[in-house]
């Protein structure tokens, strides 16, 4: 045997009839029952499933869309992201969102 | 017979190919001189035309891919994020729903995202998820079949991975970042300090995303690699101790479609 003594034959054994055992697991998700399940913070093995989520997206490349739209520079405020990131906290209690500087203004 | 002929018709067109695309991701190039209207004027203003639609349909490539991540960071950001990824790394093959497989290690270095550390893993997340999408059809690994095997071998099964399994493994809440954002609803505050590990996988014809359990990453990611049951056991068991759950992880993978088959010792079981 070349791998180590925590891991015996008797116990992989074990574990696959522990997983026949549990084999009828509950299929995905649909989106609301998921979004409960995370509200609720509850969690089965293997997380909650996600499923389905871009039936109809495949991809780039994949419709005859045109591109009539005019690709403008960025400025400044494009660079300081304005989506949902500011709801995404990190430790120290700061949020993912920048602030535009505003410590050199003049007081 | 002359050979040269074609080689040097061909190297024409290539280096047409070559003086044409020059400056197309170059706003500041002028338009090269091998592009002329009918009378041999420059024709700036239709090579203007070729190149911004270049840019956006590229932009738009990538937004299709990355929607969740576009979500998190706004439109505006993400676009000029995505303009100057194109710029520095453009697309190698002509299928556009191949491109963005740099994007996410562009995001982790971009200097504008610094202060979102989870979003490159967000975007692996949603490139994984358009790979497992696009990856071939194939049945998945039955339990049955696995529990067929007699025990004394189970130590020395290898598994052949189903072609849609990928894993993203992230020192943030990626997954749940992820999936609140790819959902159409609103975004409620999310604590990112919790690491996650993302199992996706395509089964039937609908990908999935799965949170993985304790171990289950490095239980899988050696699966994978072709190590072995026991091998493999062992190390999640040495990564997670007593929070590895062996049975419940293989109960997941299979309901997952992680695997299509395994291979014991010279005999092939699909």
């Amino acid at each position: 045997m070349n791998t180590r003594a925590t891991v015996t034959t008797a116990l992989l054994a074990s574990a696959i009839s522990a997983a026949l055992a549990s084999a009828a697991m509950a299929g995905p998700l649909t989106d609301g029952e998921m979004k409960a399940a995370m509200d609720a913070g509850k969690e089965k093995c293997y997380g909650v499933s996600l499923a389905g989520l871009n039936d109809c997206a495949a991809g780039p490349g994949t419709t005859c869309q045109g591109t009539s739209t005019v690709d403008f520079q960025g400025n400044a405020w494009a660079l300081v992201p304005g989506g949902t990131c500011a709801t995404i906290v990190v430790p120290g209690g700061r949020t993912g969102s920048l602030e535009p500087l505003t410590r050199d203004l003049p007081a | 017979m002359r050979v040269d002929g074609g080689m040097s018709e061909s190297g024409d067109a290539r280096s047409f190919a070559a003086a044409f695309t020059s400056a197309l991701l170059m706003p500041d190039r002028p338009a090269p001189a091998v592009v002329a209207g009918p009378s041999g004027k420059a024709a700036v203003k239709r090579y203007g035309v070729y190149r911004n639609n270049v840019t956006v349909s590229l932009i738009n490539a990538l937004a299709a891919v990355f929607p969740a991540t576009q979500r998190i960071t706004g439109s505006d950001f993400f676009r000029e994020m995505a303009r100057q990824h194109v710029r520095a790394t453009p697309p190698t093959s002509p299928l556009l729903f191949e491109y963005g497989r740099d994007f996410p290690g562009f995001i982790e270095h971009y200097e504008h995202a610094k202060s979102l550390p989870w979003l490159a893993d967000i975007a692996r997340i949603e490139r994984a998820w358009l790979d497992a999408y696009h990856a071939a059809d194939a049945d998945p690994l039955a339990l049955a079949t696995l529990a067929a095997i007699p025990p004394e071998r189970l130590m020395d099964v290898n598994f052949v991975a189903h072609p849609a399994t990928r894993i993203a493994r992230s020192r943030y809440s990626a997954l749940t970042i992820f999936s609140a954002n790819r959902l159409d609803q609103p975004v409620s505050q999310i604590d990112a300090s919790a690491s996650e590990d993302t199992l996706i996988t395509r089964p039937g014809l609908e990908v999935m995303a799965r949170r993985l359990p304790p171990g289950g990453a490095t239980f899988l990611i050696g699966l994978i690699a072709g190590e072995s049951l026991g091998a493999a056991a062992s190390a999640a068991l040495d990564e997670a101790g007593a929070a590895f759950d062996l049975g419940g992880n293989i109960a997941g993978m299979i309901d997952a479609g992680v695997f299509v088959g395994v291979s014991e010792g010279s005999h092939d079981v699909d």
